[in-house]
């Protein structure tokens, strides 16, 4: 990112500062960690996409190409939601798809299914994946959530010395004219 | 010295950065003493404002003492003098600085070429905001270099605080000018969307213009608590209806001014399907904005009314009822605000005791904290409404 500020060098003056070496971040953890899922989301929806068949055929799930198809846009617009500002309901629709992907995988799991092992695989990483979803879902939620507890109270803060009742119409009172509004009029 | 810097989406850090110098002959130099983090800015932290690029210093509401002037400034200033810094940076001697219309000033925008693409014309140059209004390093700094520095300053007294005084450079004025564009009857309610500090100001300059009534829309309640501190009768949108209230409130007829202190990132809830709908298009990039307040505004708004927007928009829009609009015959007024057009009578007010713009500030911390405070201003954690930083 360092190397990105250095490149922007050459759209500033010579007398604007310049970055020399950077601090700690706003970004915490878990939105890198959003980010991350976000792009690993799009990169998996984008093989479901394009290599249905070939997914189908490797677990054993012939006839499953539409459905492979499905989950592929899922999880591109999944990764598309964890990339915005706001990435919370885009890591929890991917928990969501998470339990979907299992239910799936579920049945390629029967004993005469020739490619059980490569199913096996996929479900183990469907597991590891929903962990960190999970993990990610949590961690966005500690950081960015509005703690429940008390809010501070602000009726004491009118902004007004004077009080309230004083400063209600005070412009006109003092028998001053409405501001001249601004345009070429 | 030490700067908030942009590096991408929801990506400022604390850096370390050159030292600004004079560069031409009308700049001058501050030693910021204070500086605030700004709606506007949450709007750059989410990368919605285009051409923002790695390495921006952020801020453009800052104040400090003068410690170099350039030689065609020393006519107006003097090291040690303090000055508030109006964040459009002005010429003061183009066509429309003559007007008062400083936020469209014709000579400060360095990058005139890409606003003119983008905007058809050039509008001022902008301190710490993105490179379509020039990309000049912002306040959010220890020191910081103020271009056309001779026309583009506010000298205050020694006699009130820096906080009592700082947002002269944006908000204040801001709050003002949203009510000035209203044209404030003695009979008129001014509804006022968004309890962030431009609303909060907006809601004390119409109490100050002499509205009958101001009604303010949030979902915040310790925002609301503020504003009704200040005057105005509170409306939770989450928990009732806006239209329907403000309807109540005006015998049926609905305000006669409205204000839209919200901007582009209207909260987005389920309880409002037009706000998810524009949530989705955003991030698919299919539109810029979440225009769910101008909407609202002009649906609920009286025929003949008016309808200030100082909340930020930043490209295109969807699905705004022209047709409503236009049937009505509302009046659109909006815009950066001329910040200098009204900063002598509004700190005369200050000086008065008329009103002291302080109230606001709920966060006072060290440069060091800013990132974090980013989060906190915007996630409106722990009952946070105004951040100032001490660089
Ligand atoms: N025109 C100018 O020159 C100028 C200057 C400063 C700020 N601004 C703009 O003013 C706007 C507000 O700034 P701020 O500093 O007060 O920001 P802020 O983010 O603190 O405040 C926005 C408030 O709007 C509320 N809100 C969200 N959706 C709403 C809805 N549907 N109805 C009612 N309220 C809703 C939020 O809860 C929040 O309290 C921003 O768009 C900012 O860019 C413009
Ligand atoms: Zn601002
Ligand atoms: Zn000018």
């Amino acid at each position: 990112m360092n190397m990105l500020a250095k490149a922007a060098d050459i759209a500033r003056s010579p007398g604007d500062p310049k970055v020399q070496s950077t601090g700690p971040s706003s970004l915490g953890a878990a939105d890198r960690m959003a980010r991350g899922l976000g792009w690993f989301s799009i990169g998996l929806g984008a093989a479901e996409l394009l290599a249905a068949n070939r997914v189908a055929r490797g677990l054993g799930l012939e006839g499953y190409e539409w459905l492979i198809r499905g989950y592929g846009l899922r999880e591109v617009a999944s990764g598309v939601a964890c990339l915005s500002a706001n990435p919370l309901p885009g890591v929890t629709s991917r928990v969501a798809g998470d339990g979907l992907d299992i239910l799936t995988l579920l049945p390629a799991l029967r004993h005469d299914n020739p490619k059980r092992g490569n199913a096996e695989l996929a479900l183990l990483a469907v597991a590891g994946v929903t962990l960190l979803d999970v993990l990610c879902q949590q961690g966005l939620t500690r950081r960015h959530a509005r703690p429940s507890g008390p809010r501070r109270d602000y009726r004491d803060r009118s902004g007004f010395p004077k009080g309230l009742a004083a400063a209600r119409g005070a412009v006109r009172q003092a028998g001053e004219a409405r501001p001249a509004l601004p345009g070429i009029a | 010295m030490k700067a908030l810097v942009w590096h991408g989406k929801q990506d400022i850090r604390c850096d370390r950065v050159s030292d600004p110098e004079i560069e031409d002959p009308r700049d001058a130099i501050i030693r910021v003493t204070s500086c605030a983090i700004c709606g506007s800015d949450l709007h750059l932290f989410h990368n919605f404002i285009p051409a923002m690029l790695p390495g921006d210093i952020m801020g453009h509401e800052a104040m400090g003492e003068v410690v170099e002037v350039g030689s065609a400034a020393k006519s107006k200033l003097r090291t040690g003098d303090r000055i508030v810094v109006p964040f459009t940076i002005i010429c003061g001697e183009c066509d429309q600085c003559k007007r008062g219309n400083f936020s469209v000033c014709e000579r400060t925008n360095r990058r005139k070429d890409l606003a003119e693409k983008v905007f058809g014309h050039t509008t001022a140059g902008l301190f710490g905001y993105t490179h379509l209004t020039g990309g000049y390093p912002g306040g959010q700094a220890e020191y910081l270099r103020v271009p056309f520095a001779d026309a583009t300053h506010i000298k205050v007294p020694d006699n009130l605080t820096d906080e009592q005084v700082l947002f002269l450079s944006d908000i204040f004025p801001t709050g003002w000018q949203a009510a000035a564009q209203c044209d404030i009857e003695p009979t008129d309610t001014v509804a006022i969307w968004g309890c962030g500090p431009v609303g909060q100001m907006a809601i004390r300059s119409a109490i100050l213009l002499g509205a009958k009534q101001v009604v303010a829309i949030d979902c915040v309640p310790e925002r609301l608590s503020m504003a009704e501190a200040g005057g105005a009768i509170p409306i939770n949108f989450e928990e009732e209806s806006v239209v329907g209230r403000l309807n109540d409130l005006t015998g049926g007829k609905g305000p006669e001014k409205c204000i839209d202190a919200v901007g582009l990132e209207a909260h987005v809830t389920p309880s409002l399907p037009d706000t998810l709908l524009d949530r989705a298009k955003q991030a698919m990039l299919m539109e810029n904005d979440r225009p769910h307040v101008l909407r609202e505004m002009i649906y609920v708004c009286r025929p003949a009314g008016i309808i200030s927007i100082p909340g930020v928009y930043s490209g295109l829009v969807d699905k705004i009822p022209m047709g409503m609009a236009m049937n009505k015959g509302l009046t659109f007024r909006m815009g950066q605000t001329h910040v200098n057009r009204w900063t002598d009578d509004l700190l005369r007010r200050i000086e008065e005791g008329q009103i002291d713009p302080s109230f606001v500030i709920t966060h006072t911390v060290g440069l060091e904290e800013g990132p974090e405070m980013y989060k906190v201003f915007r996630d409106k954690q722990d009952s946070c409404v105004k951040v100032v930083l001490k660089p």
